[in-house]
């Protein structure tokens, strides 16, 4: 069998995806009729419970944004040649350090808290991120299993501070106690009101407007800066980086903390936007449906926000799928993301033989 | 006499929580041995301990369910195959997609076929489990002392699991190092390139390696769901299967250390679960969470070369092609 053959920039970064989500969909509709279920039905419930009303647009950009923190933080460490499995780690303990700093001054204006927030948070995810990378760098220890295994010390961690340490005196669930006002994330809502615009009640917080200027921040990172085309040269091929004077190991390093500080970006919209405390495993998968983000978005910022939120989409669109038929539960999402990260990623070389093939025969003939 | 009965059990619950480690790491060696990454033995293991519960609960049989167990990972195995020396997918990728679609999976398919909120039903008829062996006079041992308990509660009384996977160490390192397969194997993991130029299939060898992992996993899940307790929940390998890689690169790809590597972590997890809450002389309560976290840090450590040094199979990772 050959090499992957090149295709054309168009079908890579738009036909490829659409063939092998489609793949992913038709496979997922084949499970639910597996299940009993119609397809159809299904695919009709997912997308009215995700945009069939304004509600629905704001729990499904709501879930998005999450996903677009955690996706540009795979998509960063990826273009540098890294696999960054632990964005749930480094989202974990970069929540932390946000939700730290909204216990202790949430008496303060919320826009004195904010500009700490962030930067606690991103300074958080990119310590834990830190260590992994520093590993890779300077000792060569696999960053995909050490990443791993951070995931897991961060679960310990917090879980050791939450039921220890920060727990709210007098209560059973590992929770700290409610920020103050100043740690909260106004809801979306509540600015369009302020300019005169109606929109209904959601989760939906000011963190969707920040993360799309983090996508903003990566796109201008990556493309258009110097230390952008290292990470880029360095990602490509180690050795010829280090010809051209790019140190490869200060790439992994630096590539690994805009990584986890991207990652830090999580808390802000699952803690001061809709938790309003510290609660236990609050990322709740958003690391892991990250690489989903990446692979499906091709680690473009544009990408990322695209299937950030389709991701968004089914996370929502299968709360009410749940609801209407009985026999497809929740799961049925992860399952969905599953074969989505396995079509995206795994098997994109499937596809890409028989298209170059079919594009390649249209030119030729013409 | 109490201090000796608390470290007798303990040293029981070690090896019951060592089992399942123990045949997933050794489903990792051949795996990475031969140069494909193994991330995805938390997914297989989940895969089989669903299908091992849902078969047994609906034949009533738990051979059958371990059939379906083994089943189920084979296929698993096939597919990460597929998608990484077939078509040269990346690993960790294709380890991740079946590692998260087996989460969905089972919950869901639990859900449809038997209503109970993404369980199987408890497993307690006759025959649906893997029970206990006895031993010969385990019974009449306990009542003497010292080496009574010893035999009663530490050698005898686990289920057949248990020994199999016990028995497969040695057995693995007779297969890797003194079999032809077995050099093949370590060779396609160190030099693909070399092996293909021998005119032997690095593919096939790495089919064969994957296949055994999924067999070694489809085992260690059936034991999950079917001895260790009764029936399939929700994320019930807990991580065990990247506790497993852990073991598995502690015990630096060879049988005997891997072995040491996941009795130590189940002894730390047994000793966790005996500590909780208990006030020790000098340093006081030791948070539960601090001793289940050091398999994971001594793992950096050892990766850091803090600890030792692990060297991975130099091919791994890489898919191979002929025209490079």
């Amino acid at each position: 069998m050959s090499a992957p053959r090149k295709l054309p920039r168009w079908a890579e970064l738009g036909l490829l995806p659409l063939v092998n989500l489609t793949a992913a969909l038709l496979l997922s509709g084949l499970v639910v009729r597996l299940l009993g279920e119609s397809p159809w039905a299904a695919l009709k419930l997912l997308a009215d419970g995700a945009f069939g009303s304004q509600e629905a647009v704001g729990y499904t950009l709501y879930y998005a944004t999450s996903y677009i923190f955690t996706g540009l933080a795979v998509a960063v460490a990826y273009h540098a040649g890294l696999f960054n499995i632990g964005a749930e780690g480094q989202a974990y303990v970069g929540g932390l350090c946000t939700g730290l700093v909204c216990l202790g001054l949430g008496t303060w204006p919320f826009w004195a808290v904010l500009p700490l927030a962030v930067a606690a948070g991103a300074a958080g995810g990119a310590a834990w991120a830190f260590i992994p990378g520093w590993l890779q760098a300077r000792r060569g220890s696999h960053i995909v299993i050490t990443t791993i295994m951070f995931n897991f010390l961060a679960a310990a961690l917090m879980t050791y501070l939450l039921v220890n340490v920060l727990i709210r005196p007098g209560q059973q669930s590992p929770e700290s106690r409610e920020f103050g006002p100043g740690g909260v994330m106004p809801p979306l809502h509540e600015l369009l009101a302020k300019v005169g615009l109606t929109f209904a009640s959601t989760p939906l917080n000011l963190s969707f407007v920040l993360a799309l200027l983090a996508a903003g921040f990566v796109a201008v990172f990556i493309w258009r800066t110097r230390w952008g085309y290292a990470l880029r040269v360095a990602g490509e091929n180690a050795a010829a980086a280090g010809y051209a004077g790019i140190s490869p190991a200060r790439v992994t390093i630096g590539a690994m903390l805009l990584s986890g500080a991207l990652a830090g970006g999580l808390g802000l919209n699952e803690l001061m936007g809709a938790q309003h405390r510290i609660l236990i495993d609050f990322p709740g998968g958003a690391g892991f449906v990250g690489i989903a983000v990446a692979l499906m978005g091709r680690n473009r910022p544009l990408g990322v926000i695209g299937a950030a939120i389709l991701f968004g989409a089914l996370a929502q669109g299968g709360s009410q799928l749940s609801f209407d038929m009985p026999k497809v539960n929740r799961d049925m999402v992860v399952v969905i993301q599953g074969l989505v990260i396995l079509f995206c990623g795994a098997l994109e070389n499937v596809f890409r033989g028989p298209l170059a093939r079919l594009l390649g025969q249209r030119e030729g003939g013409a | 006499m109490e201090t000796y009965t608390l470290i007798v059990l303990t040293l029981a619950a070690t090896i019951r929580v060592a089992t399942p480690l123990l045949l997933a790491a050794l489903a990792g060696m051949f795996s990475e041995r031969s140069g494909v990454i193994d991330l995805g033995l938390e997914g297989k293991m989940l895969g089989a301990a669903f299908a091992a519960a849902a078969v047994s609960a609906v034949t009533g049989s738990a051979w059958l369910g371990l059939a379906a167990g083994v089943g189920t990972a084979l296929l698993l195995g096939l597919l990460l195959g597929f998608a990484c020396i077939t078509h040269r997918g990346n690993q960790v990728v294709a380890a991740m997609a079946i590692n998260i679609m087996v989460a969905g999976l089972g919950p869901t398919l639990a859900l449809a076929w038997f209503n109970l909120g993404g369980q199987t039903p408890q497993l307690d008829g006759p025959g649906q489990r893997f029970a206990g062996l006895v031993w010969p006079w385990a019974q009449q041992a306990r009542e003497a002392p010292v080496p009574g308990l010893l035999y009663a509660e530490l050698l005898s009384g686990h289920n057949l699991i248990v020994y199999v996977a016990l028995a497969l160490v040695p057995l693995s390192a007779w297969v890797l190092y003194r079999t032809r397969f077995g050099l093949r194997l370590r060779a396609v993991g160190e030099n693909p390139l070399a092996v293909d130029t021998a005119g032997i299939s690095v593919n096939g060898l790495r089919y064969q390696a994957v296949l055994i992992s999924g067999l070694l996993c489809g085992v260690a899940g059936t034991y999950l769901s079917t001895a260790a307790s009764a029936g399939f929940v929700r994320d019930m390998t807990a991580g065990k299967g990247y506790l497993a890689l852990a073991a598995l690169i502690f015990g630096k790809w060879k049988p005997w250390p891997t072995l040491g590597a996941c009795l130590l972590f189940a002894f730390t997890d047994a000793l966790a679960t005996r500590l909780q809450g208990v006030e020790l002389p000098l340093v006081g309560v030791v948070p539960v969470q601090f001793i289940l976290a050091l398999p994971y840090a001594l793992t950096v450590l050892l990766l850091a070369g803090f600890v030792g040094k692990a060297v991975a199979p130099k091919a791994i990772g890489v898919p191979y092609s002929k025209d490079k």
